[in-house]
């Protein structure tokens, strides 16, 4: 059925002098407004905004979530997402009002349980990591990389070493180079050997004097854990540089092995993926990142901190790079992110982690039966399967494989990325997921390699709409609605 | 306690087909010598019952706007949340989905988020908006870098001494490295001079940062900064109030050329700090150099109108090092609770939040005035927000830390002690009032810091 009845644009079913919300009456002596303030200074009209009934607006938004796939209704292996089950229970929590509705600004006295909560996290993701120092300012993992090169920047610059440049692998999420960019260093290439792991050769023949960090994503992006890791931060720390670990992965290896336990001296977490707050369509994420104890003065102010008088703000770090956040960070996903690792608890960390690998194993022995995976007998938490002979004998692309799982019901995997596999296909089952889910979908990839090229290239055929002509958006694009131009005698 | 679904006999069944005896092989690509022993020393495991017992213990143990009535602003306030924003919010649909890279699978989201660029571009009479930042001040700090690329010029960023200290240091932390002198020029009077800002701007500068309402809540003369920056072709951020704008002229009304703000007194808790959300909107011609998503309206393959992430060649995961900006994702949720706030209210509502803020904070400004007890500092029109000092013999008596503790303890969130933000403002307090507060509770809040004094 075709629901176009309510999502026309809000600005399509507006209506002149239409309400909603009513703002209670004003309850003290009115000044009139040009009393108040300078003429320049107030608006000269209404604003444009949509005039719509409370109907109107809960028929539109709800009818809008209608054509959303979500965790909640479909199996999302999103490769390197970590699209796991986002528990009820959290949502409730984070409504309480001790929680909701305090205020950033109000004296530590009022806020000692939010501060034991933030304080708390900093020990535990300190502990997880093998990295005692924490911040939680950092709003997003990218944010959370971006703040720790500029903890590594101030470093250097204290110890008065000149090192410029930022090693990234060639599979490494686009963040680890324009965090590094922004950071002030110049990014420079490594190069992946066949099997996804960095090429040591080419690791050593870049690593001079110049080198400050090398950003590693451990578990890589192929879902493989680089088992050279101890010798990579030897090459490192040998020149005295510093070994960045992106935590995107950290689903992989909780309470089976710590970045700081392999030599990484910093990292970010991403909150809303291993410990599952919900993705929004986008965010908020939480980016928090720990490092070595030598790099603590380096970190964002304020910090939380215990006194003997209870817990507080610190802001009186002259070392300190000063501040990422407005406020404190996305407090909301942290202690979304807090209440879930309490409810497992340290076994149940590493249970995630064993669960995550088996769950994308068993997915990995169904895929190969019918596409092929290049880099991997055995994966850790996601694997890339690769559709390039499937283009080149069927003409069936890992795009059309993507639109043709949409029909199925599934969300697609990451597609084309790490993008040193050909026509990749990056698929992350996570921990949350049964046997009978990862079956089904391992069995509508098959059906899918039986279908002609002919009926792929043109699906979805059930989602509404069919693919989007994204080279005419970004040519001439139309971000905003506008009022259409009547053409009148007027 | 775990999510984990699969029973032990379907992962026996599961390893077999894998053929690996146990779930420890899997992981044999570990090195041993790099293994955690033991269990990580978290809390836990709690049951559900257990765990929200503990945790509404953590959130008893703070204060909220429940407990304390709130006169406390500083970048974050105490405005209504109609019930249908968390009501549409909550929908898992939204909540639990993913960026929409799968345009066909998302066009709830992408089209709520083409709704909500337009909503920001009707608040601000801006041309173009993305869909969301972290926050304020990281909206500010994008601005800068943008306005930087957009200009060329990379000698000076001019901020105003005004601007909430918070957003100029994250302003000043994004640039540690990037070049350019950060310039601040200071304010005694309470709000920039536009003679010395022109003073300040050269072919240097890309940027001049002003906040408006500013941080002690008073009003800029925008269109005279404004005037000041194009002639020299310097670039004019502002960052407003968006509730302001219900009563206040929009920026693109006195020409400015990238508008920031803290979106959260649009529908968004006060949850001490975040997640917030950053709006950003700027002239069409900047279109290019936006930084972060935005979504934009085109075709599918049978003409039908449709929603797609776009532009996304400036962004990181195509242009690494080269991007706009390093960020790759925007606050959905945020941005999504945002359009349905502003759709609730619409522009009346809007307009009488604006109002019945602005009357009930001149309210309390006149009630407090005619105490004796303190001025205005400075004395100048203010939207929801005015900075007071205290009179010199009670200044004497009471650090403002001590009175806002005192005022604490009568029930009262009571302001923010503005020295501890600007040098020079020791014995000042500034106070927010929002549409909530009613006559009843401003004058107890008058007769308890009378009292207190």
């Amino acid at each position: 059925m075709e629901k176009n009845q309510s999502t026309n644009l809000l600005f399509e079913i507006s209506r002149s002098q239409r309400r909603a919300h009513r703002v209670e009456a004003v309850d003290v002596p009115e000044i009139p407004l040009e009393a108040m303030f300078p003429p320049e200074a107030l608006a000269k009209g209404p604003l444009d905004l949509p005039e719509l009934a409370e109907l109107d607006i809960v028929r539109h938004f709800t009818n809008l979530s209608t054509k959303n796939m979500a965790i909640d209704s479909n199996f999302y292996p999103l490769g390197s997402c970590t699209m796991k089950y986002n528990p009820k229970r959290h949502e409730r929590i984070v409504s309480f009002p001790g929680f909701a509705a305090i205020h950033p600004h109000a004296p530590d006295g009022n806020s000692q349980g939010i501060l034991e909560l933030l304080f708390g996290m900093q020990e535990i993701l300190g502990e997880i990591s093998g990295l005692p120092a924490v911040s939680l300012q950092p709003a997003a993992g990218a944010q959370g990389e971006l703040t720790a090169l500029l903890v590594a920047a101030a470093y250097f610059k204290h110890k008065k070493d000149r090192l410029t440049q930022v090693l990234v692998p060639d599979s490494a999420h686009g963040t680890n180079p324009a965090s590094a960019a922004l950071a002030g260093f110049e990014a420079v290439t490594v190069k992946s050997r066949a099997d996804g792991l960095v090429d040591l050769l080419d690791l050593r023949s870049k690593v001079d004097n110049k080198t400050a960090v090398f950003m590693i994503t451990n578990p890589n992006t192929l879902g493989l854990f680089d088992y050279q890791i101890a010798e990579i931060t030897e090459i490192i720390h040998g020149v005295n540089g510093l070994v960045y670990l992106d935590g995107a992965n950290m689903n992989a290896i909780l309470g089976i092995t710590r970045p700081g336990d392999f030599g990484a001296d910093m990292m970010h977490f991403n909150v809303h993926k291993t410990f599952t707050g919900p993705h929004g369509a986008g965010g908020p994420g939480s980016g928090p990142i720990a490092v070595r104890d030598f790099l603590a003065p380096f970190l964002p102010s304020p910090m939380v901190v215990r006194t003997p008088t209870g817990y507080g703000l610190c802001s009186d770090r002259p070392q300190s790079i000063g501040r990422v956040h407005g406020f404190l960070g996305n407090i909301g996903v942290l202690v979304r992110g807090f209440a879930y690792i309490c409810t497992l608890g340290g076994r149940g960390l590493r249970e995630v982690s064993e669960q995550a690998v088996l769950n994308a194993n068993y997915l990995l022995s169904l895929v190969k039966e019918t596409l092929e995976v290049p880099k991997g007998e055995l994966c850790m938490h996601e694997f890339v399967a690769s559709a390039r002979l499937s283009r080149r004998e069927k003409r069936i692309s890992a795009m059309d494989i993507c639109k043709g799982l949409l029909d199925y019901g599934y969300h697609a995997p990451t597609v084309y990325f790490p993008m040193v596999v050909p026509e990749a296909l990056m698929m992350e089952p996570t921990e949350t997921e049964s046997k009978e889910t990862l079956e089904g979908f391992a069995l509508a990839i098959k059906k899918i390699m039986s279908e002609t090229a002919e009926t792929l290239h043109h699906a979805p055929y059930t989602l509404g709409i069919s693919r989007p002509d994204e080279v005419a958006a970004a040519k001439t694009p139309i971000l905003r609605w506008r009022p259409p131009v009547h053409e009148s005698g007027a | 306690m775990s999510y984990v679904v699969n029973t032990k006999a379907e992962q026996k069944e599961m390893l077999e087909a894998i053929g690996v005896p146990h779930v420890e092989q899997l992981f044999d690509q570990v090195p041993f010598s790099l293994r955690f022993q033991g269990d990580l020393s978290v809390p836990g495991p709690f049951s559900e019952q257990e765990l929200t017992r503990k945790m509404s213990r953590m959130a008893s143990a703070n204060q909220s706007t429940e407990d304390l009535v709130c006169f406390l602003g500083g970048g974050a306030y105490d405005h209504f949340i109609p019930a249908a924003v968390d009501a549409l919010s909550m929908r898992s649909e939204f909540y639990t989905a993913y960026t929409p890279y799968q345009a066909e699978a998302s066009q709830g989201s992408l089209q709520a988020f083409f709704e909500f660029q337009t909503l920001i571009c009707q608040l601000t009479g801006m041309d173009v908006a993305n869909a969301s930042l972290y926050d304020g001040a990281s909206a500010a700090a994008e601005a800068v870098l943008m306005a930087m690329s957009v200009t060329g010029r990379n000698g000076k960023v001019v901020l105003a001494e005004t601007v909430n200290p918070a957003t100029r240091q994250v302003i000043a932390t994004l640039l540690a490295n990037l070049g350019p002198r950060i310039e601040v020029i200071p304010c005694p009077g309470g709000f920039l001079n536009p003679a010395e800002a022109d003073l300040a701007l050269d072919d240097s500068t890309s940027c001049l940062v002003v906040q408006n309402p500013n941080v002690l809540g008073g009003l800029e003369e925008m269109a005279d900064l404004c005037q000041k920056a194009q002639k020299k072709g310097v670039l004019l951020i502002v960052s407003v109030d968006p509730v302001s704008l219900g009563i206040l002229t929009k920026p693109g009304d006195y020409g400015a050329d990238i508008v920031v703000a803290e979106g959260q007194g649009l529908g968004n808790p006060l949850a001490f700090g975040g997640p917030y959300l950053g709006l950003l909107a700027c002239r069409e011609k900047f279109v290019r150099k936006i930084p972060g998503r935005l979504v934009g309206q085109t075709q599918d393959r049978n003409g039908k109108h449709c929603f797609v992430l776009t532009l996304q060649t400036r962004e990181q995961h195509i242009r690494r090092e080269k991007a706009t900006s390093n960020i790759c994702t925007n606050q959905g949720l945020y941005a999504l609770r945002t359009a349905i706030h502003l759709s609730l209210l619409g522009p009346t509502g809007l307009r009488e939040t604006a109002y019945s803020c602005t009357q009930k904070a001149h309210y309390l400004a006149n009630k407090l005035l005619e105490t004796g007890l303190v001025h205005l500092d400075p004395d100048r029109p203010f939207f929801k927000e005015f900075t007071v000092k205290l009179e010199a013999s009670l200044a004497r008596r009471w650090s403002t830390n001590e009175i806002l503790d005192r005022m604490s303890a009568h029930g009262f969130l009571a302001g923010f002690p503005t020295g501890r933000w600007l040098v020079g403002k020791g014995d000042c307090l500034t106070i927010a009032v929002t549409e909530k507060r009613t006559k009843e509770e401003m004058d107890r809040f008058v007769e308890v810091f009378s009292q207190i004094a």
